[in-house]
């Protein structure tokens, strides 16, 4: 009886955390990098664009606001990372930092735009990234010293300070990761890398999220927080209600 | 086959009262079984781990079947832990049953010593096996602390810097104390080894014999109960001890042991392939040590960045929530059957019959009241994961904590003091029914209330 009560109690505690580990499957999004070979007609076509949505922050020619940094200069980089993410155009009531959320915009549309703030000055243009197995050591190595502090060791993410998080990367594709590290979002700084280094973060960024990781289910893979609360949660609550089920007088002749 | 043992050693009567010792029946009374069982666990899995471990620090290059790791510089102690993650058969599964059952180790210890707290278990006569107690518990923390640090991860390098920093905080000795352990400044080649002799020599030794002890202790001074019809200060009621407590706690064993198994087996620890290995120039981030060492950090975070000068000499800020905090703590709760029984004018009585947490407000009040502060210190540690899980700022939240760290407990003193109060009064079980009205009949023939006895 007491055994079944305990056995019970575990399965619930399973099929809890099956639940949980379930909603933590990441949505894939996966934009093709833009920028490169770009047209006069893109360059127009964004600016068109730009004047409706941007500009009231930016300012007609990109000098930027009170309320928006210039853009001279930001390159193609800044702008395909702002637009693919959704963190541009920025919402006025979304606090102090630009949060990742579906584009606003088409392909074609983000490509134009990019176009067109590129067009505003000399800047990093859109990284090409080839990720590679044979850049996972080095990836590891790089992340661990330059991104986990921050992001932290499985890139779940963390907060830095100042009100600011830094995101999981759980939805980053590799041209984002790479255009991140160059164009220093927000409150993360630049990691001006060689090309190969940064397809090397990249490579350990998307192995984080899909290797195997073994052990079991991850508990938010952020080390000993979650891991108090477990021990406590399930393991002493587990083992009180063993204690007071094998401590109960079970002789019927008792009442 | 025990006719020739008895014959030398003349055991049987020696056994025979052994078996027919009262055990009373009360759940409370198996949480420090729990607590034994979980050692047995540590034991068993730990001798596992020692099979494999390598205790050092020498760099050499990875190659096992990791592959993010491959060719990478790490020192020997990780790369055993990586193998044994990765290459020992059931080495994965034995190295999380043992950090689980570390972790569920010093939870059941806390809840055991409560239950001793609440229910005044630790007065005369019982204060040598408090005492003990407090013991085990500094002896499992260091334990844990040390076992912590084996791995030599990023994750735990992190933490043994900050205890470094802390050690270097003491006044006058603290750079000596600092590299007496350390063997030089940190990060040091010694360390691990130093470590590793700790975890599995040194202080399974004390922990063990300290165990003994305590059961020893136990075993003279008989068991105390809770009152009841048929108990005084002078008898024991309950089972005996064959067969129904060992069959009861053999039970209990076994189940631990599943408990922590299922833990071990389905629920992933300290992934230390993620943090990577300790590399002096990094940090990690979010970085907490295990939850029992929280308070400690919660304290260090909270604790303003200032810099004490005394009499000419400069305390470092990480002195008073380091080293000072805990000290005081343990200090009063080490020496809390004396302070209670001068409090209360206990003379020399002695106190086989527990009480009721009610029973006693005052130490009620104060136990609850310690027990938030320790609470808030551990939450306050996870300031920077709390902040991420409920976006708001980490500035925001330290501040806030430094004020629940002093209002909390308070709150909850006055609150456990009135429920205690109203208890009492009401001498109402909180699961119990109302006792009803009680009504005499008046000689008029009328009806009036009588008041309960109290
Ligand atoms: C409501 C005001 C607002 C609007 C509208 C807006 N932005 Fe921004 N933009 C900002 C702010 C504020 C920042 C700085 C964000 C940060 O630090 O995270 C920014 C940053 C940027 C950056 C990064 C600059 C850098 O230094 O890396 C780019 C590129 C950008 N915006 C492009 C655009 C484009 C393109 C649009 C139109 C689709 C747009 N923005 C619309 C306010 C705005
Ligand atoms: C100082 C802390 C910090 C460090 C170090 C840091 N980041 Fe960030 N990162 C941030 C913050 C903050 C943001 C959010 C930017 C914003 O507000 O737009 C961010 C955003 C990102 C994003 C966008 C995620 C998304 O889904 O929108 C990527 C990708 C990223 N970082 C990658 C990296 C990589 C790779 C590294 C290591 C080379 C790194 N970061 C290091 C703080 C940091």
């Amino acid at each position: 009886m007491r055994v079944l009560w305990a056995f019970v109690a575990s399965l619930l505690v399973v099929a809890g955390l099956f639940a949980l580990s379930a909603e933590r499957a990441p949505a894939r999004t996966r934009s093709q990098p833009a920028g490169s070979g770009s047209t006069t007609n893109q360059v127009s076509a964004g600016r068109t664009l730009y004047l409706t949505s941007c500009a009231s922050c930016h300012a007609a020619n990109g000098q930027g606001t009170a309320y928006g940094p210039s853009l001279a200069g930001v390159g193609a980089a800044a702008a395909d990372f702002q637009l693919s993410t959704g963190r541009m155009p920025f919402a006025e009531n979304a606090g102090h930092q630009a949060k990742r959320k579906p584009p606003a915009f088409t392909p074609d549309q983000i490509r134009a735009l990019v176009a067109y703030v590129a067009s505003l000055g000399a800047g990093p243009a859109v990284p090409t990234i080839s990720t590679a197995p044979s850049l996972l050591p080095r990836g590891q190595q790089l992340f661990i010293a330059n991104c986990a502090p921050c992001h932290g060791a499985t890139a779940n993410g963390g907060a830095v300070g100042g009100g600011a998080l830094a995101p999981p990367l759980s939805m980053a594709t590799a041209v984002q990761v790479g255009e991140a590290m160059l164009t220093a979002p927000g409150q993360m700084p630049a990691f001006p890398l060689s090309g190969e280094d940064l397809a090397a973060v990249a490579t350990y960024v998307e192995y984080l999220r899909t290797a195997p990781n073994p052990g079991g289910f991850s508990i938010g893979g952020i080390g000993p927080v979650p891991e108090g609360f477990v021990a406590w949660l399930v393991g002493v609550s587990l083992l009180l209600l063993i204690v007071v089920l094998v401590g109960h007088d079970w002789d019927p002749r008792r009442t | 086959m025990l006719g020739w043992i008895d014959d030398r050693l003349g055991a049987a009567s020696w056994a025979r009262t052994g078996l027919r010792k009262i055990f009373p029946d009360h759940w409370s009374f198996l949480l420090g079984e729990v607590a034994l069982f979980c050692l047995v666990v540590l034991v068993l899995t730990g001798v596992f781990l020692t099979l494999f471990y390598v205790p050092d620090a020498t760099a050499i290059t990875y190659n096992g079947s990791f592959a993010p790791l491959q060719g990478q510089q790490v020192s020997a102690a990780f790369d055993s832990v990586m193998r044994l993650s990765f290459e020992v058969k059931a080495g994965l599964v034995m190295r999380q049953i043992h950090h689980w059952a570390a972790l569920v180790f010093v939870a059941a210890i806390v809840v055991h010593l409560l239950r001793i707290f609440f229910t005044g278990a630790f007065r005369r006569p019982r204060e040598i096996n408090w005492l003990i107690g407090i013991g085990l518990l500094l002896l499992a923390l260091a334990m844990g602390l040390t076992g912590y640090s084996l791995p030599d991860d990023l994750l735990s390098g992190t933490g043994l810097r900050i205890v470094y920093s802390v050690v270097l905080s003491i006044p006058f000795i603290g750079p000596y104390l600092a590299f007496l352990v350390f063997g030089g400044e940190f990060p040091t080649a010694q360390i691990i080894s130093r470590l590793f002799v700790f975890h599995v020599m040194l202080l399974p030794a004390l922990l063990l014999g300290g165990v003994g002890i305590h059961l020893a202790v136990l075993w003279i001074q008989k068991h105390s109960q809770y009152p009841g019809p048929g108990r005084t200060e002078h008898n024991v009621v309950g089972k005996p001890f064959w067969p129904s407590q060992v069959l009861k706690s053999t039970g209990l064993m076994i189940l631990t042991a599943a408990v922590l198994s299922l833990m071990g087996g389905l629920i992933q620890i300290n992934p230390v392939w993620t943090y990577g290995p300790f590399i002096p120039t990094t940090v990690s981030a979010p970085a907490q040590p295990d939850w029992y060492v929280g308070w400690l950090d919660g304290a260090l975070r909270l604790f303003p960045p200032i810099e004490v000068t005394l009499l000419g000499i400069t305390i470092p800020s990480p002195f008073i929530p380091g080293v000072l905090l805990p000290g005081i703590a343990f200090t009063v709760m080490t020496l809390w059957p004396f302070i209670e029984a001068r409090l209360m004018h206990e003379g020399t009585r002695e106190h086989n019959l527990l009480d009721r947490p009610r029973d006693n407000p005052l130490r009620t009040g104060i136990g609850v009241a310690a027990l938030l502060v320790f609470v808030m210190l551990t939450l306050a540690a996870g300031n920077d994961v709390v902040a991420l899980v409920f976006n708001v700022p980490v500035e925001t939240m330290t501040n806030m904590m430094r004020i629940a760290v002093f209002v909390v407990p308070a709150v909850g003193f006055g609150v456990a003091w009135r429920i205690c109060e109203e208890l009492r009064r009401g001498e109402l079980h909180p699961l119990g029914r109302d006792p009803g009205v009680m009504l005499r009949r008046t000689p008029e023939g009328g009806f009036e209330e009588v008041e309960p006895p109290d």
